[in-house]
């Protein structure tokens, strides 16, 4: 959770999903990485990394430090699928899963997912600059590119 | 078991076993190259997700990894990660044949998705015969990308209960050729006590 000019970054994204949420005006700006669609029923839990409770946890924390729901924006990219599984395993597709996750989480708390950079089999690297309300894109073959 | 700690023994005792699978697979894998290959296993820890990346140079650093699942009494991951640089050297000793510069042809990666299914195979025999435990290996995959990205599939059984999992790693370096790399074993949460069992040295 950082205020502008500061930007977030995130590296080596696979199947996970970079989430930023962000309320432009206040300058307020929260990003996380996001490993699993969902967190297991029992025990206790980082907040940070599963979809279902890391959305959430985003956007408490922007309200808490003054951002106003009606701005939030969020961007996401990765959820690729590393490997292609010819093993037809079932783990190796928790990129797409994870990205569905985080769709799900946002539409249910009423932010617009405005952009978006998700799925194929490459790994990403994010930085989000809140300034420009760009979310920066470093991939290992295709280069740098901005949504 | 914690999760979060292995005590000294066990740490000890999973060490040896990746002593014997590497001592295993570096056999295969000299053989297969026809030269000297050596294999040291580094650790075996609770080692934190973001060391793990480290270890292979990290987060960005482009590599190419082989993925293979193991299943069976136990289950758990195997990765066996190369610099570009010891892949392109891996593909020109064993396809006879000047590697591309940057890109690898669907052969070339074949053939590094087989390298590591020999030495998988070498590993996860040694062990089973040692454990008593059946095991299995699937189809290897294989990936050339930012090691962050390529481990994420790794971590993801041991992400589900903690930011860490147990790594036996082993060290791979290989005398004229110039190959290194890392062949790391993770075995699932719910598996460290069956395999510490097997070996003979839970603490319960």
């Amino acid at each position: 959770m950082v205020r502008a000019p500061v930007r977030l970054k995130t590296t080596g994204l696979g199947s996970c999903v970079g989430v930023v949420v962000y309320d432009g005006a206040a300058g307020l700006l929260g990003m996380a990485h996001i490993m699993l669609p969902t967190a297991p029923a029992r025990g206790e839990h980082s907040h940070t990394k599963y979809a279902n409770l890391a959305v959430p946890w985003l956007i408490r924390r922007l309200l808490a430090e003054g951002g106003q729901k009606a701005r939030f924006r969020a961007k996401i990219a990765g959820g690729a699928q590393m490997f292609a599984s010819s093993g037809g395993s079932e783990v190796l597709r928790v990129g797409p899963r994870n990205v569905e996750a985080v769709r799900e989480a946002l539409m249910a708390a009423s932010v617009p997912l405005v952009a978006q950079d998700v799925g194929g089999n490459v790994g990403r690297t994010i930085e989000f600059d809140l300034l420009a309300e760009t979310l920066w894109i470093r991939t290992a073959h295709k280069g740098v590119y901005q949504i | 078991m914690n999760h979060n700690e292995l005590s000294d023994r066990q740490a000890d005792v999973l060490k040896e076993l990746g002593n014997i699978g590497a001592g295993h697979a570096a056999t295969a894998l000299s053989t297969l190259l026809r030269d000297n290959v050596r294999m040291s296993v580094s650790s075996a820890r609770m080692c934190p997700f973001d060391e793990i990346a480290d270890l292979a140079g990290g987060a960005e650093s482009i590599i190419a990894g082989v993925f293979i699942r193991m299943s069976g009494d136990i289950e758990g991951n195997i990765m066996f990660l190369l610099s570009l640089n010891s892949a392109k050297q891996l593909i020109r000793r064993l396809l006879n044949q000047q590697a591309e510069a940057d890109d690898f042809t669907e052969l070339e990666l074949s053939a590094i998705a087989e390298v590591g299914n020999i030495m998988g195979g070498s590993y996860l025999n040694a062990v089973s015969q040692l454990t008593r435990l059946r095991l299995w290996q699937s189809v290897p995959a294989v990936a050339v990308d930012m090691a962050g990205a390529i481990l994420d599939i790794g971590l993801l059984a041991a992400g589900e209960v903690s930011d860490s999992a147990i790594l036996i790693d082993t060290a791979i370096r290989q005398g004229t050729l110039d190959v290194s790399g890392h062949f790391f074993l993770l075995p699932d949460p719910g598996s460290t006590d069956i395999l510490l069992k097997a070996l003979g040295s839970s603490d319960d």
